[in-house]
């Protein structure tokens, strides 16, 4: 029996307070994430069940349980108070899908501190815009990133901690930075917790845009009232289950459904600290027993293309319900998956601004391969003329996707940015930013994001961003960066440039090129193609026409090229 | 070790080892051991290609055959025969 039921019953009779009774939350009380997703597991009996389950490239599994885990965050939690770390200031978590990540998210979340937790695989240069933008305190870091952080220290003089989980003495420490082991740190038993109320910042999480620097989206602590029961209807967790969810916690779906909405319904989850290879993934399906697996379309088609046989290698009984993030599932893969699990990966939509699950399938309702389903009772969702932004009434027409404000998890601002967060509300609705149809049945399928933004395995990459950066290379006049299809990752990066004189075009040069942007943003940045072109194409204005190259690489229409410059 | 063993395992340290102290060797595991990532293969796939001048077809160049470096030194030695 699912968790839901009927959908259509909980949409008749939904209100955000059944989430709250749950958790026993009335308004105005104390609310802590940190506090939630360990010590109230324990105070209902639960402190030694097994919370997380953790494997990584070398060594022993980990396991830990939610006793553990209170007494690890309570830990880490003094520890960063012992730093006179003060509620509301910006912790960052720069680490791997290590234990310590999970452990500290909660540490900081229990000293009222914000948690800002950040892809490892970052360059410099993408750390920095996102530490200076938030003027981050702290840093929680592994000594194989140290060497990004001291590249830029010296231009920030408000990070005051650079503190090294895992710092073996081999090497001097330098100027701001410190060991703290969680294995050798006294533990803490007793832990006072910071009484954070609802309205209280709890996480910031950074989003690219077409435009600009990346956004850092506040969320609160009264998200937790959507994220936990979005898990508990959506993921369908039930006690007993034992929980993957791939995604690292430098992404939303990594906090949100990979620690907060678990940890808050007790559940056991795992977690897997290595690259993928299909082989990997099927053996710690098979070793753990999985029954409930939250994954990514890129993910997916990667072990499409890995093929059929390696499934059948291992016994993935324990499957009971997959569901996917990050961009459209397109229906091949719903349908292989179906084929080859017995089950069906479920999509569901949201958004780093949406803190939770906006749009999904549910147990027991009919899956429609390729949709993204329908609206989470309490979530009031349509789509939008453009122009007019009022509600499409006629079936399968396409529009903006709207969402009417005030779901728990729905971000509150983006940092310093309040400005562009205002923009994103336009006659009572808000707009993700995506466009969508509606088929009869109240079903909603995915066509593309409204904007130039690139969504590459799931995750936004900023053309702007890729630009600035590619004209930091010696050898780039102008770039224009687009997205180009690709069969895994839905879309890739691709850059047009301009060469200043005296650099030749040749393969080396794009090599050089590629690898400075993988070093200096990240790895999803990364043009994975560079055409040289003598000349980009510009408005008579100097605006360059990326929608021009855009549909050159998709084969689309080319459209309106009035304002076009003349050659 | 032979001369492309070398060239292969220098550059994945010289371009994918952020950690200075972290050694590899030509059976480490680079995909699955998180040392090089499947949008950072594209990358490495275009060293391989340029310096040995072939082309390695998309379907080839998965995450296992790129997974050590003398893995990937018999995909690149199967398209320079």
């Amino acid at each position: 029996m699912s968790n839901i039921g009927s959908y259509d019953e909980r949409v008749k009779n939904f209100d955000w307070s059944i989430s709250e009774k749950e958790l026993e939350h009335k308004q105005d009380d104390v609310i802590n994430i940190g506090w939630y997703c360990s010590d109230r597991i324990c105070e209902k009996g639960k402190g030694g069940k097994t919370a997380l389950i953790w494997e990584g490239h070398v060594g022993e599994p980990k396991t830990y349980t939610f006793d553990d885990v209170r007494r690890a965050s309570n830990t880490i939690g003094a520890f960063l108070r012992g730093l006179d770390i003060q509620n509301e200031d910006r912790v960052c978590l720069f680490m791997d899908k290590i234990p310590e990540l999970y452990l500290s998210f909660l540490g900081i979340l229990k000293i009222g501190a914000i948690a800002q937790p950040l892809f490892s695989a970052f360059g410099d240069e993408s750390l920095f815009v996102r530490l200076e933008n938030a003027k981050t305190r702290a840093i929680i870091t592994q000594r194989k990133h140290v060497g990004k952080i001291r590249k830029i220290i010296d231009q920030m003089p408000y990070m005051e901690h650079i503190i090294i989980v895992d710092h073996d003495g081999k090497k001097p420490l330098k100027d701001k930075e410190m060991a703290f082991s969680l294995e050798e740190a006294d533990p803490v038993d007793n832990f006072e917790i910071f009484p954070t109320r609802a309205e209280s910042p709890s996480v910031l999480h950074y989003t690219s845009g077409t435009t600009g620097q990346p956004k850092g989206v506040k969320h609160v602590h009264y998200s937790l009232i959507s994220q936990y029961l979005t898990t508990k209807w959506v993921l369908d967790l039930q006690d007993d289950d034992i929980y993957w969810c791939t995604a690292d916690p430098g992404w939303v779906t990594g906090t949100s459904y990979g620690i907060i909405g678990p940890w808050a319904l007790g559940i056991t989850q795992c977690v897997l600290d290595r690259g993928f290879s299909a082989e990997n993934w099927y053996a710690f399906i098979q070793k753990n027993k999985v029954t409930v697996w939250y994954s990514a379309p890129t993910a997916i088609r990667s072990l499409m293309k890995a093929g059929d046989e390696v499934v059948k290698k291992y016994d993935l009984s324990s499957l009971r319900h997959l569901a996917s993030v990050g961009e459209p599932l397109n229906a091949e893969a719903v349908i292989w998956s179906e084929k080859v699990f017995g089950k069906a990966f479920q999509d569901n939509y949201w958004q780093t601004e949406t803190g939770s699950i906006m749009i999904a399938n549910y147990p027991g309702m009919k899956v429609k391969p390729g949709s993204m389903g329908k609206p989470f009772p309490g979530i009031v969702g349509t789509v939008v003329d453009p122009k007019t932004h009022d509600p499409i009434t006629e079936y399968g027409k396409i529009g903006l996707i709207a969402f009417k404000p005030g779901w728990p998890a729905m971000m509150r601002t983006y940092w310093n940015n309040e400005e562009t967060y205002k923009s994103k509300f336009v006659k009572g609705w808000y707009l993700p930013g995506d466009r969508s149809s509606i088929d009869k049945d109240g079903y909603f399928w995915f066509v593309g994001r409204d904007d130039d933004v690139i969504n590459t395995g799931g995750h936004l990459v900023s053309p702007f961003e890729v630009e600035s950066a590619l004209l930091e290379h010696e050898a780039v006049a102008e770039s224009a960066v687009v997205s180009k299809p690709d069969e895994v990752n839905m879309e890739v990066v691709k850059a047009y440039v301009t060469l200043k004189p005296g650099f030749e075009e040749s393969k080396d040069l794009e090599l050089d090129i590629m690898n400075f942007i993988r070093k200096k943003l990240s790895p999803l940045a990364m043009p994975q193609e560079i055409e040289y072109i003598d000349k980009l194409p510009k408005t008579r204005s100097g605006k360059i026409m990326r929608r021009l190259l855009h549909a050159r690489e998709w084969g689309e229409e080319i459209g309106d090229t009035s304002t076009l410059e003349d050659d | 070790m032979d001369e492309m063993g070398k060239v292969v395992l220098e550059y994945v340290k010289d371009e994918y080892l952020e950690d200075e102290d972290e050694d590899i060797d030509l059976d480490t595991p680079l995909i699955s051991g998180g040392i090089v990532d499947s949008f950072s293969m594209v990358s490495l796939k275009r060293f391989l290609e340029n310096k040995y001048s072939i082309t390695i077809p998309d379907d080839k160049a998965t995450p296992e055959a790129f997974d050590t470096v003398n893995k990937i030194c018999a995909l690149v030695k199967e398209f320079t025969k």
